[in-house]
């Protein structure tokens, strides 16, 4: 079973359009939405969510489209963005009543030993909380509810490594027990490298890859050479490069081994390297 | 059970647990029909992804270290002498393939080689 399911969604608008998104997220793992700002990766979270609506194209969450059973599909999503979602001059008792109204699945304890785990006070307002607190209680809320699927709109941006390696133990603890799925929209790959279980790379609306992370960072080589060896075939191999006058540096795809030089240094690239490569090389097209 | 993952090693994550794995199933200190922790409870607490995790164990699997059980999970299977062995030889290969290379690099002659492998061999005695 699939936690999320996406074929061929389409959605345009003055200047940039979202083309024939595809891709299945299997229930238990953990997939990571990267793109550089404006490529998309909001726009595709809110036409999951149904925020906006999609122009063709087919969206389903465990089975479920959002037309068949409005409820139940929202009920299964928990979202999560940068921004926060209570009125600021909300403090974590207003908060709870508000949660009791909107969702029959909110269970308080669960939300109160959240609370007491990451220390957030209950006395203040939320406008006085930092931003680390801000998204331990989005998280807190979130999780305190009974959903099946994670949406994350770049939960982890601005905040401090400590937080971020917090954050990323809950997605795992979230998927653990196998019935349920997480999708993460980020720009920050090295929190992806590890725990992510798939990836999704867009830009400019399109699809550039997706695959299991695992291949995805053993189809591709760093290869590093003097400038006299960036030969015009080599050249036409890598996907992106950057030189200067003292060397050149360049991603390959493995199956293009036989193209490189035997002296040339060859590494194993990071997930941050081969998206730079990959825009890099779209820019240069 | 002990896995100490690096992020600077060449290997790439499921191969270094693999390793590991295999290393101490072979000195026993993981034992036979022991269960090794869940996939996704080894995921969760090395923080990688399940994938890798499961790569690391199917590979365990199809190379007769490990079997699992559906619902149960995977358990070390008995040491197979001839598996233990083949695994012996193959390290003591990688090994004498590490001093020919030397040697070359060095340019020490192949009867030297043997001299110094039977000087070895004579002072373990």
């Amino acid at each position: 079973m699939d936690a999320l399911e996406i074929k061929n969604i389409n959605k345009t608008f003055e200047g940039f359009n979202i083309q024939n998104i595809s891709f299945n997220l299997p229930k238990g793992y953990i997939l990571g939405y990267i793109g550089q700002n404006g490529a998309g990766k909001t726009t595709t979270i809110k036409l999951i969510m149904n925020h906006i609506k999609k122009e063709s194209g087919e969206i389903k969450i465990f089975g479920k489209e959002y037309d068949e059973d409005e409820a139940g599909y929202k009920n299964m999503i928990g979202f999560i963005g940068d921004e926060c979602y209570f009125p600021t001059c909300f403090t974590l008792k207003d908060v709870i009543a508000t949660m009791k109204d909107f969702y029959t699945s909110f269970n308080e304890d669960k939300f109160r030993e959240y609370v007491e785990r990451w220390q957030l006070p209950y006395k203040k307002k939320i406008k006085e909380f930092s931003k680390g607190m801000k998204v331990k209680l989005a998280f807190a809320s979130v999780l305190s509810r009974d959903t099946k699927l994670l949406l994350l709109d770049e939960p982890t941006s601005g905040l401090d490594p400590v937080i971020r390696s917090e954050i990323l133990e809950i997605l795992q603890d979230y998927i653990a027990n196998g019935e349920r799925s997480v999708l993460f929209s980020t720009h920050i790959t090295s929190d992806l490298e590890k725990i992510t279980d798939y990836l999704f790379f867009i830009n400019k609306g399109e699809k550039v890859f997706y695959d299991t992370t695992e291949n995805i960072l053993e189809s591709h080589l760093l290869v590093k050479g003097g400038i006299e060896d960036l030969t015009k075939e080599l050249r036409e191999k890598l996907i992106g490069y950057k030189s200067s006058s003292y060397g050149f540096e360049g991603l390959i795809s493995s199956k293009d081994k036989q193209y490189i030089n035997e002296h040339l240094l060859l590494e194993k690239p990071s997930m941050d390297e081969i998206i730079v490569f990959y825009i890099n090389g779209m820019r240069r097209n | 059970m002990k896995i100490l993952l690096s992020n600077k090693s060449d290997l790439p994550i499921y191969e270094q647990i693999k390793a590991q794995i295999k290393e101490q199933i072979l000195s026993g200190a993981i034992a036979e029909n022991e269960f090794l922790p869940s996939i996704r409870q080894l995921a969760k607490d090395l923080g990688i992804s399940v994938i890798t995790t499961t790569r690391a164990y199917s590979d365990l699997e199809s190379e007769g270290f490990i079997a699992t059980l559906r619902g149960k999970g995977s358990y070390v299977l008995p040491k197979d002498s001839e598996l233990v062995r083949e695994q012996y030889l193959k390290k003591i290969e990688e090994a004498f393939m590490a001093a020919i290379e030397n040697g070359k690099l060095a340019n020490i002659s192949d009867d030297e080689l043997i001299v110094i492998l039977k000087t070895l061999l004579d002072e373990q005695i």
